[in-house]
């Protein structure tokens, strides 16, 4: 018999010095992945904006301006279907089927009205691309949050299906919760495309 | 550390947190610029704290204190789990000595369903076959415990290896050759390539089993 009569197989423990479990983590990297994703295109406005010789004063350049008051009322749908989205997660929660189905189908509805006002905001905004710095980084923010937007309205559609086809009860709702999860975030990130892009 | 996303009702707190927020620098901004740039610094630093000082998520540890003689053995719970094969297998390898065993039951899915979140029906599966591989190996004299792993059975493992940790030997049983849909899919060979754990392959054909 060695000294080494047990000896150790397989990889080494997890490292967990940080103390923060895989889950977070995940998510954290998750999120952060996102914000250098949009942190890079809010850096393209900024530096967009300083170096705009009326800037701050007169933003975007003259004569374009952006849809402010069409925007806000985009912000408060988006935020509303937030609250339904809260519902029909809380509907299932309590074993409520109908405000389950009720609250995803409308969070998909106000889904489809926000892409829809923003695809008609982009119709009438009244420049185009190729008109200024101002202009790229405003659709490209704007179409950044709108593909997540699409994303998002994917997978609640996924779990919509489901919820009428009968899946989801108050011990398994998690193919309705992670949608849920990430169209809560969509709707941070447009607040925070609206507040810098169009209010500050 | 808080996570802002732990689950659907922390988002949700988070999207009015964001509105309070932005809608409180906006006013300030709107106010005199200084204003707003204080009441983003001071708002922020807020965040942060709350963040930063939140109840610690620990992660979860399986790790039980075992002495050094005690062999832990990891059996990964499929289809084929019930075959007196692998029961045989497993007999031989605690035979005259000390041993723990863990189960891991992957959550099997279709590719589909993974992709649409619909793993309600798969993670039932595997809970009912984790309780019936648990309840024979108790019954055998083998008491054991386990957990559902991913969907991936080679994700699964791993997951598995780090969350019971000092695993000594994986032991997985498949259909034989030519029904086995892991052994199509090379499963048992990339285990034996990513995992430096001794694996045992045993064969159960559950259609001669008595």
């Amino acid at each position: 018999m060695t000294a080494h009569a047990h000896e150790h197989h397989g990889p080494p423990a997890a490292n967990q010095s940080s103390r923060i479990a895989p889950t977070v983590l995940g998510m954290l990297l998750f999120i952060a992945s996102e914000a250098m994703l949009f942190g890079s295109f809010f850096a393209a406005l900024f530096f967009a904006r300083v170096v705009n010789p009326a800037a701050p004063g007169h933003w975007p350049p003259p004569p374009f301006h952006f849809p402010v008051f069409v925007a806000g009322v985009n912000t408060c749908i988006l935020v509303t279907s937030s609250f339904t989205m809260h519902w029909s997660v809380q509907s299932i929660r309590r074993n409520d089927r109908a405000g389950m189905k009720a609250g995803v189908t409308l969070t998909i509805l106000l889904g489809l009205a926000f892409l829809l006002t923003q695809a008609i905001e982009y119709a009438h905004v009244g420049f185009n691309t190729g008109d200024g710095a101002f202009a790229s980084t405003f659709f490209g923010l704007t179409g950044l949050h709108g593909a997540h937007v699409f994303i998002g309205l994917s997978l609640l559609t996924f779990a919509a299906v489901r919820a009428f086809r009968g899946h989801y009860s108050p011990e398994h709702y998690h193919g309705l919760e992670i949608p849920g999860i990430y169209w809560h975030f969509v709707d941070v990130m447009w607040i925070v495309v609206y507040t810098t892009v169009y209010l500050l | 550390m808080r996570n802002p996303l732990r689950d659907e009702g922390a988002a949700f707190r988070l999207v009015l947190a964001a509105i309070g927020y932005f809608g409180l620098i906006a006013v300030g901004s709107w106010i005199s610029t200084w204003l707003g740039l204080a009441v983003f610094v001071v708002l922020t630093a807020g965040a942060v704290w709350f963040v930063w000082t939140g109840r610690r998520e620990r992660p979860a540890r399986h790790r039980v204190a075992s002495d050094p003689g005690t062999r832990r053995i990891l059996v990964v719970a499929n289809e084929t789990v019930e075959g007196a094969e692998l029961l045989a297998a497993i007999r031989e390898r605690v035979h005259g000595g000390r041993a723990e065993l863990y189960v891991v039951s992957p959550a099997l899915n279709s590719k589909l369903r993974h992709w649409v979140s619909d793993e309600d029906g798969a993670r039932e599966a595997a809970q009912a076959r984790l309780d019936r591989s648990l309840a024979r190996l108790e019954a055998n004299g083998l008491p054991a415990q386990g957990e559902i792993g991913d969907a991936d059975p080679v994700q699964a493992v791993e997951d598995a290896l780090r969350g019971f940790g000092g695993i000594d030997e994986i032991v997985l049983s498949t259909h034989p050759e030519g029904r086995s849909h892991w052994l199509e899919r090379g499963v048992v060979d990339a285990m034996r390539h990513r995992f430096d754990v001794p694996l045992t392959h045993v064969v159960v054909d559950l259609e001669r089993q008595p």
